[in-house]
């Protein structure tokens, strides 16, 4: 039987139960054994207690997603698995691990079993009582480490590197757990098997989303952040505050949102590029402000890790349901940047580059991440290194009056830093003349309005607007974390004989026109995927590029994703 | 350095050439004058200073300054003056605001201002009204004054700043009035170089819709004593004054929000070494 090139691992259990250490080592013990991965979290609401489960995909080449179905699934317990019966589909072929007193299997697990998946019984937690300090956890470490074919020796240099600072008891009792989970599963064969790792030259990196995009920023130049924090998009917030500190920067914690946007305008203003980091809620308070930098031509940076809504929604799972507030939430006509990452990685140079384009340009921009990507870890090469750097123009040489809001040339004027001699200024929120003078007049209003436009309408964003990949008459049109498995649908398309192209905006806001009319060339059917319950990017894309006529619309709300099988079988449902 | 062979501006050198909005005989002119004669005393460069302020007749005045300035949403200049300071702590910060913009929709950024204790000094306009939407009740406007927003009155407890300041923990709190601006200057010198969170409040009334207030310079008085570094006894004497007494009530000790940017101890490469396996 050949290998695999990929195998999914869903490891659940109530809350407390380690369940998403268990995942987080399972990834590190993957990534030291050679394969890539991507480990993602679906949790309740509850901070202890409630349910946990840890998703994870291992591969033998890096993967920006999670699999449609399961090849594994290992119930720690089964107290609260039936909330996750929608999130983790099983297939006829799923090999699920439980533990016969941990409560009963969920419908999910009975129907599986009914069209032929096997359960098997492992007693963790009766096991974990008879260890010293023994955790089920862990048994269920080891048991998915063996069915995955990952040496013991790997783990137990693990478990010594991370639990090493708590003293040798520990380290003892988390590896008599972990063995006992591989001489539990040592008659167990999984029915798939992963095919060797192939030698890595590169450095690896084991990074969140979350992390990537905070990194990005400091590498595009961020030295100041203000924040409120936000369930997806406080990991964001606790890796900068210790690490702007190291870059001779700073994190305030504000008192509310509307407090940490007008922290970062106030910052931006001082010279220092400045950023915030919340999800849907908190960018709805912010909108005000957005409009009042957009205006006043103060670049900003605000990240949107992506949560289910209206209101406070589902703040523990991820939705691509934030793109009209982001993009139309603005009163007034206010141009402003709207980005999104496409993968975990890339959250890394969508972020580093948003921070050199809002400063290039004088202008807000919002980074759409989103819960999927934010809190995904993954086992990755190191990203390649960019050279966006944010660099505004200043004014340094001032000839008197300063026209702060001066007219001509690319539109971008330059800006006096407070301290600078001869540029004082009051930047302003009110419609202004060149000086920044409060004015109603139309004709300033116009030429202010035209500016702004025009800055953000003639910059050369060179080719990062978009990704563009293969050729074909049928393109999936996508954005986001969906990217990644509308990639795989893709790849398995053309393994299948049908051409396909993938076309996937990262810059959403302005729109190109002409660039997604060229993308689109010689595509007659277009395949629209998203994460929304309304089709809200359809619907953008129909309000603003010329699509074909023959167009597919593959949409659901959060927090269920859109995996690469469904997309694929929607292309060939199509092609065929 | 050019910068240190100029000579001192002089209090009409800290004036812009744009006109105000202000009605006649309103008494924020006679703040933008006490601005600008502290400043000169002060002998600061105006492209050091940054007038911050939010929405309303008084937050116009950073404009009318030949200082660095923000006029940005409504109740919001303190988070954004934080921002600045916190970033630029070189920068002298002075915040200008009303009892609408600062206390109602910008209260509880006035509360953790006190509590963050950020170096900058914050100066209200207070005219028991809204002003620049034409005469509606303000957080501090009496229970029984009528207007057409709230007929017969609001019957509602008017907000008490200068003991919300203390109990929030300002630095240094003061009562000014504008139509005395030598005085009110000096009290923004010395609000200015105090340490931490500086908080003035200008009674400076509106002659438009409160003609009444054209009263308060005859109601206005000196405090009767010394400013105490006691915020319990402060608050007590604010509580049972009548609303009239000038001056600076209370000097505080804390310790400001401490300002560390500009200290790298690593270079940015160092950090992605928490990512390599």
């Amino acid at each position: 039987m050949g290998g695999r090139t990929s195998i999914s691992v869903a490891i659940v259990g109530s809350g407390g139960a380690g369940t998403l250490t268990a995942g987080g080592l399972l990834l590190e013990a993957a990534n030291a054994a050679g394969w890539y991965g991507i480990l993602t979290r679906s949790v309740g609401p509850q901070i202890r207690g409630g349910e946990a489960a840890a998703l994870l995909r291992i591969a033998t080449e890096p993967v920006d997603c999670i699999a449609d179905r399961y090849d594994l699934l290992v119930a720690i317990d089964w107290l609260n698995a039936h909330r996750f019966d929608a999130e983790i589909t099983l297939a006829p072929t799923t090999l699920v691990i439980g533990d016969p007193r941990g409560g009963d299997a969920p419908p999910s697990v009975t129907a599986a079993m009914a069209a032929g998946a096997r359960l098997i019984d492992i007693p963790m937690k009766e096991m974990a009582k008879a260890m010293p300090n023994g955790r089920a956890n862990m048994i269920a470490l080891g048991v998915t480490a063996k069915l995955l074919g990952i040496d013991r020796n790997v783990l137990s240099d693990l478990l010594r590197a991370r639990f090493g600072a708590k003293g040798k008891a520990a380290v003892e009792a988390n590896r008599i757990a972990v063995d006992a989970g591989y001489g539990a599963a040592a008659q167990i064969d999984l029915g798939a098997r992963l095919d060797k790792p192939k030698k890595s030259t590169s450095k690896r990196w084991l990074i969140s989303g979350n992390e990537a995009t905070a990194l990005g920023a400091v590498r595009g130049g961020i030295r100041f952040a203000a924040a409120y924090p936000i369930t997806p998009a406080t990991e964001i917030l606790e890796w900068l505050a210790p690490n702007l500190q190291q870059l001779g920067g700073t994190l305030l914690q504000a008192e509310d949102e509307l407090a940490s946007i007008n922290m970062i305008i106030g910052a931006s203003f001082g010279g220092v590029p400045a950023l915030t980091a919340t999800s849907g809620p908190g960018l709805s308070l912010m909108i005000e402000a957005l409009g009042l930098a957009t205006a006043a031509e103060i670049p900003i940076v605000v990240i949107d890790v992506m949560r289910g809504g209206p209101s406070t929604g589902i703040p523990t799972k991820s939705e691509q349901a934030d793109l009209n507030v982001a993009i139309h939430g603005l009163h007034g006509d206010a141009p402003h940047l709207v980005l999104a990452p496409q993968s975990v990685a890339d959250c890394l140079f969508t972020t580093q580059w948003t921070v050199f384009l809002a400063e290039a340009l004088q202008v807000p921009a919002i980074v759409l991440s989103d819960q999927f990507m934010g809190q995904a870890r993954v086992a990755i090469e190191r990203p390649a290194d960019v050279a966006f750097i944010g660099r505004r123009l200043t004014a340094t040489e001032i000839a008197a009056p300063y026209k702060r809001y001066a007219l001509g040339g690319a539109s971008v004027s330059p800006i006096a830093i407070p301290g600078t001699l001869g540029g004082q200024y009051t930047a302003e929120g009110l419609t202004h003349t060149e000086r920044g003078v409060p004015t109603s007049g139309a004709a300033d209003h116009r030429a202010q309005l035209d500016k702004r436009r025009d800055k953000l309408d003639r910059f050369d964003y060179g080719n990062h607007w978009a990704t563009i990949e293969g050729d074909g008459e049928i393109a999936v049109v996508v954005w986001g974390s969906l990217t990644g498995a509308a990639r795989e649908a893709v790849t398995q398309a053309h393994a299948d004989g049908a051409n396909v192209k993938l076309v996937a905006p990262r810059l959403l806001w302005p729109v190109r026109p002409e660039q997604f009319a060229a993308a689109l060339k010689g595509v007659k059917r277009v395949l629209v995927v998203e994460q929304t319950h309304s089709a809200q990017f359809h619907r953008y894309l129909r309000a603003h590029y010329d699509l074909p006529k023959d167009v597919h619309v593959l949409h659901r709300p959060g927090p269920l994703t859109i995996g690469p099988a469904e997309i694929h079988r929607a292309i060939m449902d199509w092609s065929s | 350095m050019t910068a240190e062979v100029r000579p001192l501006c002089k209090p009409a050198e800290y004036k812009s050439d744009i006109k105000p909005v202000w009605c006649p005989g309103c008494g924020d002119y006679h703040v933008l004058m006490s601005f600008t004669r502290a400043f000169a005393e002060l002998g600061l460069p105006p492209e050091q200073i940054a007038v911050i302020s939010g929405i309303g007749c008084s937050s116009r005045i950073p404009a009318y300054t030949s200082c660095y300035g923000f006029h940005g949403v409504h109740g919001r200049s303190l988070a954004l003056a934080a921002g600045l300071k916190v970033a630029r702590s070189d920068l002298t910060v002075v915040v200008a605001s009303g009892d609408g913009d600062g206390y109602s929709i910008g209260g509880n950024h006035f509360i953790h201002a006190c509590r963050r204790n950020i170096d900058m000094t914050y100066v209200v306009m207070d005219n028991h009204i809204y002003g620049m939407t034409k005469g509606q009740p303000s957080p501090t406007t009496e229970p029984e004054f009528d207007t057409a927003l709230s007929p017969g009155g609001t019957g509602l407890r008017p907000f008490h700043p200068l003991v919300i300041a203390l109990a929030s923990g300002a630095n240094f709190v003061a009562r000014a009035f504008s139509g005395n601006p030598n005085e009110t200057a000096s009290i923004i010198v010395e609000a200015i170089r105090h340490p931490g969170f500086s908080f003035i409040e200008i009674l400076s009334p509106c002659v438009t819709f409160r003609p009444d207030e054209k009263a308060w310079k005859d109601l206005v008085h000196p405090a009767p004593v010394e400013a105490t570094n006691d915020p319990g006894k402060a608050s007590r004497r604010i509580m049972t004054d009548d609303g009239f007494n000038i001056g600076i009530l209370y000097r505080g000790d804390r310790r400001p929000y401490q300002l560390h940017m500009g200290q790298a101890s690593a270079e940015l490469a160092e950090l992605e070494r928490e990512f390599e396996t």
